[in-house]
């Protein structure tokens, strides 16, 4: 009997766990989007921001944030399906160089994101900015500035670690047999990826694109110094200009705004944009990969 | 090689140099974006240089003074937004009618803290706007102050690396700039402490749960679900914990700060437990299954073998998810800019305002000059964070792997 009581008891305390957990998510779910769906309209998604931040839409935000993941997938997609190709292709699982290159990709992934920050103010715009501008315009100041290239290269670093891994999945994913029919009918090692593996694993890749477009969209502290903007006139004009984010609006407007408290609506309903987009971006993710696990069984 | 003799020489493996090209170019991206934790770490050293010789960044700071001098309109321009460094000392609260934070410290917290003498302490100069009430009008102030401070009236003791270890985090103070950055360290810590107390035990035991008692229906909203919580950017959940959490707390308790070291450390939760949950998952599914049969076998009840077999054997993997969580929330940035209130006070009390490592580089950095000794300092902090999530990652990984794979082949 009393022992009946503890087991209840302890299956009660893990269960409850397991709720509060899911009640959290529930919680911020419900209230971003109980706020913010009172708030939004068409013309918000349309419209620059007015009346000194405090009217008006965030267009120029959800341009931005579009536009730093696409430059940042654009960089960060091929090296990192490349990386993992060599991971899984090339080096051996047992061996100690694959050992060292997991330990750096695990590495990579645990860097606080602020330090990539970091990393990004002191190597892309301090040395990779300063050094363009010696060469293209004799030392004055124009690369050398935060701006929506250098916000994309770092965060394509920051985001690195994400492709890397989900393609590697998808990589391990494909049959092995397909490989070696492949080589035995005469095919190279390269053919063989370039024509049988990849191919067969296209679901995954899309997988870590859209993980690392997730990922991308919803991190603040790298682009902070390396190009976000409070407020622009304009939108991005090449690569060298600043950029609104969504991120980065909710953060000012919810701290540093000159009227917090008459900005409540703005910034309830540009969370719930930014969330819906990552959660859109989450579940095609997670539909993806079911397909591809259903596939692999087959 | 005396097998190949007997093939045909046409049937041989060839050379192909288009393969040959291919694995090249292959292993050469690989091992150059593997190669970026060591530029990361090169170049967060190099911009941090400075802090270790004081001799060399004097030169710097000279130049970097008349730099400012000159181009004085530009400093005032990128410091019109920010207010945050000059109200490093006094507490931040966003937040809807917070009755006493956002005039002075008390008396309470200037006693146990340190009283900086910069004018963020409540005493706001007459060139204050009325309508802003943040504590932003110092800002203003001192950015007037600083160009005309800086024509050498003031000639400073030399900074020595040891200064970085003194009790007192004033970056922007006009006469004595100290960047002692122990309550930043403390402060982390609080708020770290206050994330895995709450995490930790909810993760695992979520985990714990989700194996092994959960019924195949509960098991498939429950990974999704805790998935979500994983994908919920920082900055929303930096919202929802100075929305609501900070709300809740302070009519809750009534406390007297509305943001503190508990709402930031509960924001981190969120955060964490999903990082917790699926390491800690993964942990106890390797745990083999002859144990949970064994266990049953000999009479245990379902709970005694979960709690008294599958999880002491889970340990070193949920040692290394715990340690994970503790780096994602050292490091983790937004959340407790945003929450936690960031006043850097030394005192152990959780219901005070803390301010950490990640969020003085994230408020700072924006406002410094280049090149400056203040953001040298907030590279050396990148630094130390640098370090504390590599040691982290190095223990989880070979540490923690070994141990597993001894445990469990000693079984």
């Amino acid at each position: 009997m009393k022992k009946k009581f503890i087991g209840t008891f302890a299956m009660g305390i893990t269960a409850a766990s397991a709720l509060i957990a899911v009640l959290a998510v529930v919680w911020i779910l419900g209230t971003v989007g109980w706020y913010g769906a009172s708030s939004i309209s068409w013309e918000f998604l349309t419209q620059s921001p007015k009346e000194g931040m405090t009217g008006g839409g965030i267009f120029p935000c959800i341009v931005g944030t579009s536009i730093l993941v696409l430059l940042m997938s654009v960089v960060g997609v091929p090296v990192g399906t490349v990386t993992a190709i060599y991971l899984s292709e090339y080096v051996d699982r047992s061996s100690i160089v694959a050992k060292w290159v997991r330990f750096a990709v695990n590495t990579l992934a645990g860097i606080p994101s602020i330090v990539f920050g970091l990393f990004g103010l002191g190597f892309f715009v301090r040395f990779g900015g300063g050094g363009l501008d010696a060469i293209l315009h004799g030392g004055t100041l124009h690369w050398a500035q935060p701006n929506i290239l250098w916000a994309s290269l770092t965060m394509a670093l920051l985001t690195l670690p994400v492709v890397i891994v989900s393609v590697e999945e998808a990589l391990r994913n494909v049959p092995q047999e397909l490989r070696s029919a492949s080589l035995a009918l005469g095919a190279t090692r390269w053919e063989t990826i370039w024509k049988v593996v990849l191919p067969n694993c296209t679901t995954g890749i899309l997988t870590g694109v859209i993980l690392a477009i997730s990922r991308g969209a919803g991190e603040v502290a790298p682009i902070l110094f390396t190009g976000v903007a409070y407020f622009l006139p304009n939108l991005p004009h090449g690569l060298d200009s600043q950029f609104m984010h969504m991120g980065y609006h909710v953060y000012v407007m919810a701290t540093q705004s000159s009227d917090v408290e008459g900005t409540r609506g703005i910034q309830y309903a540009t969370t719930f944009v930014l969330l819906a987009l990552t959660f859109a971006l989450n579940f095609s993710a997670v539909y993806l990969r079911a397909q591809l696990r259903k596939r692999s069984l087959q | 090689m005396d097998t190949r003799k007997d093939i045909p020489e046409d049937l041989r493996r060839k050379f192909r140099p288009s393969d040959w090209i291919a694995a090249q170019s292959i292993r050469l991206v690989a091992v150059a974006s593997l190669f970026t934790i060591f530029l990361i770490l090169l170049f967060v050293v190099k911009e941090a240089l400075p802090v270790f010789n004081g001799g060399a960044h004097r030169a710097a700071q000279l130049a970097a003074e008349t730099k400012a001098a000159q181009s004085s309109s530009v400093a005032d321009k990128s410091e019109s937004y920010g207010d945050a460094p000059a109200v490093s000392s006094a507490p931040e609260s966003y937040g809807d009618a917070a009755p006493s934070t956002s005039s002075a410290l008390p008396a309470s917290a200037a006693k146990d803290s340190y009283a900086p003498p910069s004018a963020s302490l409540g005493s706001a100069p007459a060139a204050s706007s009325p309508d802003d009430p943040y504590g932003t009008p110092s800002v203003a102030s001192e950015a007037a102050a600083t160009p005309a401070a800086s024509e050498e009236t003031k000639a400073p003791a030399p900074f020595r690396f040891l200064d970085l270890f003194s009790f007192h985090w004033d970056p922007v103070s006009t006469e004595a700039p100290s960047f002692g950055i122990w309550p930043l360290i403390l402060g982390s810590l609080k708020v770290t402490l206050v994330a895995l107390l709450f995490a930790a035990p909810i993760g695992i035991l979520a985990a714990l749960y989700t194996t092994t008692f959960a019924p195949k229906w509960a098991r498939e909203i429950l990974k999704p679900v805790i998935e979500i919580l994983a994908g919920i950017p920082s900055v929303v959940v930096g919202f929802f914990a100075l929305m609501i959490l900070a709300s809740l707390l302070q009519t809750v308790f009534g406390l007297e700060y509305r943001l503190n070291s508990i709402v930031g450390g509960l924001g981190l939760a969120l955060c964490v437990i999903p990082i917790v949950y699926t390491l800690s998952e993964d942990a106890i599914n390797a745990v083999p299954k002859y144990l949970t049969e064994g266990s049953l076998a000999l009479g245990a009840t379902k709970w005694e073998t979960n709690f008294l077999v599958v999880l002491p054997a889970a340990t070193p993997g949920i040692f290394a998810a715990l340690l994970l969580g503790l780096g994602r929330a050292f490091g983790e940035t937004m959340i407790v800019l945003m929450a936690t209130g960031n006043a850097a006070l030394l005192d152990a009390s959780l219901t005070n305002p803390v301010r950490t490592l990640s969020a003085s580089i994230g408020a700072e950095m924006a406002e410094v000059v280049q090149g400056d000794l203040h953001y040298s300092v907030l590279f050396f902090l990148g630094m130390v964070l640098f370090a504390f999530s590599f040691a982290l990652n190095a223990i989880a990984e070979f540490y923690v792997r070994e141990r597993l794979m001894k445990r469990f082949k000693g079984m």
